[in-house]
């Protein structure tokens, strides 16, 4: 089938519930073109998704998916891709699902390097429990818990990926549809973890980081001399208080999947016996 | 009563202990000796007290006893802890001219052979052989041929060279040769037979990793927690000659979640962990159980709450096991009875995590999981390993698993519970799985018909279950006995045990040792034929006991114990009469 996919074949029969204007629709669409622009169909690509209103996204795609618990889809994903390196592991997240309950995951599933996309949907705010702040809102962002805001720095989740030994660090708004599926299919391409942290702006409790926000401010990479393979630079990049990145900011060349390094080639699905494996007698033998 | 013998060694955790031990351990097997060892174990890496037993005998050991008849002390502590296992006649060898062994005294009824452990070492090519030694000084003490010594160091340090190997057998001949020199004439009434029969030495954890192998497990992942972790080391180097994998995770939420990502990818998946880390997993364990993922959760357990005393055994999970995770979750919980069922019990959570596309606990505890014993090699019996995927589609047959307009149907409503089942990469059998209630299609529902039928489809599988499979408790003792004991878990060898003890002493008892804790075996019947039934377990307030008198309807009485320790057959068999023999109204009292 996968000679005729169209990104469609990814959209399943449910209407998204996301609040009109939404920036998860734009997030969604880039990652189902992204995904049929690099020959993927739905009966080989495995999605996971977090909790939240980004978390709905495996109900609004096609494809074999998980829905999991909220902050741990990264090691499902990274389960799925080490027993079948066959698949398409896509991962889908929040703000709050992946730099808060998550945090400790997002950290170790950028060093262990499975060859996997990691997309999160960043409106620095807690949307589907109505309007808290998020472990990306700005220091002095008012919200219902916090009235004074936070009140502590927001965490910086492309340092904190450069600072665990990423391999593909991106960024992309998801009101710029064609950039933002450019920079998805990177993150698919490459090989080992793709982290793209996606601005996917909150109509309802957000007046803050806006389409316009985002749209006036965010300085395109592809637009400057910038070279992505460079980390002295990204270091620079993604930690420069002033200005907000859109692109490729930074990308091993070569990077070694984990899959790779642990000699993980075959599809752990198949059980080509019936009852212990040839040589299992080997193992009792042992204990002698 | 087995004509038994007790040996140990003693000394400070980082003393190689527990190396030594097993070393002498592997030695008596392999002379075709039966073998049962304890350990008794500090959580610290260095210093503190700890000490690796030996019980052996000609015949099949299951459990410890209250008696020392051989001790290998490195410090003083080693004879205080034991002095109440220690008896007239008993051997303590030691190294006199070792700083803090220097004003040590031998008791008066015990033999004390002072041998310079460290200097001997020394001469036959250094101090850290001392222990061996000792064992040499052993073998003479107990009449054992040395010979069988030299194959379990050759399989020790063979890896390392021959050199090696052969300093080590010159460090056990100088402990030996040291002992006929100056001890000539000690009274040393030990005669440790050999046999011609082979047998294999492990314990409940190797077991384990070496069940999920045989059931064709592909995927583990842990994070170390004692006393689970030998089930990641056993498996780690050995899984992946089978194409397996096994990775150590950041933690336990990780653990349970790659695991749960390899099991939805088709892979045979499995995590291991003790209390503190069921804790954790329980949020994704839900999630298992509605997604209706095949996972297998050994919770190796140790005592609780909280970190507890992590080195030391206690059975006090049952009711997180049978209850943990909000909303109503059906599982099985399998609970092997002894090192050898911890390998069949494994190969069976397989099938059953497969058949009916539910997690399931296998409930094993500390003194199973690090306790070695012997067994004839066919108790491992490869061949009648039986692997059963149960309702796995391919392209051909999806068809008719789906809706009108292609949709599959990973959660169809079906008689027996079950649901095809459809691995990531079967074409056209693309779904969504979710945590929150859903339709056949896996797709979010608040429908509250769909909700009753998805409930009662999930629970229907425990249902079928009890219909097809077998969940027979083991019977040992006197069956027409009108005291019945009931047990689950480790406890059972002891029993068993136990029994021999009760019957030399004219008391008759049926025992029923119960390895399916959920869905579990009726026994309203066998409760209430017997006169008088005790459940016995190692936690305070009888979790097991609980949930039997709720199915039978029946009080029973009690025998717990929660010191740290696991029973030992002769003071158990004390308890049991002297419960049998208790008045109920005094119990009452009590």
């Amino acid at each position: 089938m996968s000679s005729q996919v169209r990104f469609t074949d990814f959209k399943s029969d449910k209407q998204p519930t996301w609040c009109p204007g939404c920036g998860d629709f734009g997030t969604m669409n880039g990652m189902m073109k992204a995904l049929a622009e690099t020959g993927n169909d739905p009966d080989n690509t495995f999605v996971v998704a977090g909790i939240g209103c980004s978390g709905k996204i495996g109900t609004y795609m096609h494809s074999y998916a998980i829905h999991g618990v909220h902050g741990r889809a990264l090691p499902v994903g990274a389960g799925v891709k080490m027993a079948n390196p066959d698949l398409e592991v896509m991962v889908a997240g929040g703000d709050g699902d992946g730099y808060s309950i998550g945090a400790g995951h997002f950290v170790h599933a950028v060093r262990r390097n499975v060859d996997m996309s990691y997309v999160v949907m960043d409106n620095r705010i807690y949307g589907l429990t109505k309007g808290q702040a998020s472990p990306t809102s700005r220091e002095d962002f008012e919200t219902s818990t916090t009235p004074e805001g936070p009140q502590q720095p927001p965490v910086n989740p492309l340092a904190l990926a450069l600072a665990s030994g990423a391999t593909f660090i991106a960024q992309s708004f998801s009101s710029d549809a064609l950039r933002h599926q450019e920079i998805v299919q990177k993150a698919i391409e490459h090989d080992g973890f793709g982290f793209v942290n996606v601005f996917s702006p909150c109509v309802t409790f957000n007046d803050v980081d806006t389409y316009d926000y985002f749209r006036d401010s965010l300085v395109d990479l592809q637009e400057t001399d910038y070279d992505p393979t460079d980390r002295d630079a990204a270091k620079e990049k993604v930690l420069d208080a002033d200005k907000e990145y859109m692109g490729v900011l930074y990308q091993d060349e070569e990077s070694v999947p984990y899959e790779d390094t642990h000699g993980l080639d075959s599809n752990m699905s198949q059980i080509d016996h019936e009852g212990a494996p040839e040589g299992a007698m080997d193992l009792v033998r042992e204990f002698y | 009563m087995p004509a038994d013998f007790n040996w140990a060694i003693g000394g400070e955790a980082g003393d190689g202990i527990d190396s030594t031990g097993k070393i002498f351990a592997q030695a008596l097997s392999r002379a075709g000796r039966h073998v049962f060892t304890s350990k008794d174990f500090a959580s610290r890496i260095r210093g503190g007290y700890t000490a690796y037993k030996v019980r052996t005998s000609t015949e099949k050991v299951r459990s410890v006893v209250d008696r020392l008849d051989v001790l290998v002390a490195l410090t003083p502590r080693t004879i205080e802890e034991n002095l109440d296992e220690l008896h007239e006649g008993s051997v303590i060898i030691y190294d006199g001219e070792r700083t803090t062994m220097a004003d040590v005294e031998i008791p008066e009824e015990m033999i004390g052979l002072d041998v310079p452990l460290k200097s001997l070492a020394e001469d036959a090519g250094g101090a850290i052989m001392r222990n061996v030694v000792a064992l040499g000084a052993a073998c003479e003490a107990t009449s054992f041929d040395i010979e069988h010594l030299d194959s379990s160091l050759k399989k020790r340090f063979g890896d390392k060279g021959s050199a090696l190997v052969e300093n080590n057998k010159q460090a056990a001949r100088l402990g030996q040769e040291y002992v006929q020199e100056h001890y000539p004439d000690a009274d040393l009434d030990y005669d440790l037979e050999t046999t011609d029969n082979d047998y294999v030495l492990l314990n409940g954890d190797e077991a384990i990793g070496m069940g999920a192998i045989a059931a064709g497990c592909k995927y583990y992942a842990g994070y170390p927690i004692t006393p689970a972790t030998d089930v990641m080391t056993y498996l780690k180097g050995r899984i992946e000659n089978f194409g397996g994998h096994v990775v150590q995770a950041e933690d336990e939420l990780a653990a349970i979640n790659l695991a749960l990502g390899a099991a939805r990818a088709g892979a045979r998946s499995m995590t291991a962990t003790s209390g503190p880390g069921i804790d954790l997993m329980t949020e994704t364990f839900g999630l298992v159980a509605t997604s209706e993922t095949p996972l297998v959760i050994a919770d190796v357990m140790r005592s609780g709450p909280s970190t507890g005393m992590p080195t030391k055994q206690e059975q006090g999970d049952l009711n997180m096991m049978l209850y943990g995770g909000h909303g109503e979750i059906p599982r099985f919980v399998l609970a092997p009875t002894t090192v050898d069922e911890c390998f069949w019990k494994t190969v069976e959570a397989f099938n059953l995590a497969e058949k009916y596309q539910t997690p399931v606990y296998l409930a094993a505890d500390l003194a199973m999981a690090v306790t070695e014993q012997t067994f004839e090699p066919d108790a491992f019996d490869m061949d009648a390993v039986e692997i059963d995927r149960g309702k796995v589609v391919d392209e051909e047959t999806i068809e008719d698993h789906q809706t009108e307009s292609g949709g599959f149907k990973p959660h169809e409503i079906t008689d027996d519970g079950v649901s095809p089942r459809a691995f990531p990469g079967t074409e056209g059998g693309a779904h969504m799985s979710t945590g929150l209630e859903h339709d056949e299609q896996g797709r979010r529902t608040e429908d509250t018909e769909m909700r009753v039928k998805q409930v009662d489809k999930r629970n229907r599988k425990v249902e079928t279950a009890r219909e097809r499979e077998d969940f027979s408790p083991r019977e040992f003792g006197d069956p027409d006995a009108d005291n019945l004991i009931v047990t689950w878990g480790s406890n059972e060898g002891t029993l068993v045990e136990a029994l021999e003890y009760l019957e030399a002493d004219s008391v008759d008892v049926r025992i029923l040792s119960v390895p399916y804790l959920f869905p579990r075996p009726d026994l309203t019947e066998e409760f209430e034929a017997a006169d008088q039934v005790v459940v016995v377990e190692c936690n305070a307030t009888g979790q097991f006991a609980d949930v039997v008198e709720h199915d039978t309807l029946q009080r029973v009485k009690r025998i717990n114990k929660y010191d740290g320790v696991q029973f030992k057959a002769d003071e158990l068999a004390d308890d049991i009469r002297e419960t049998l023999a208790a008045d109920e109204s005094q119990e009452v009292e009590a």
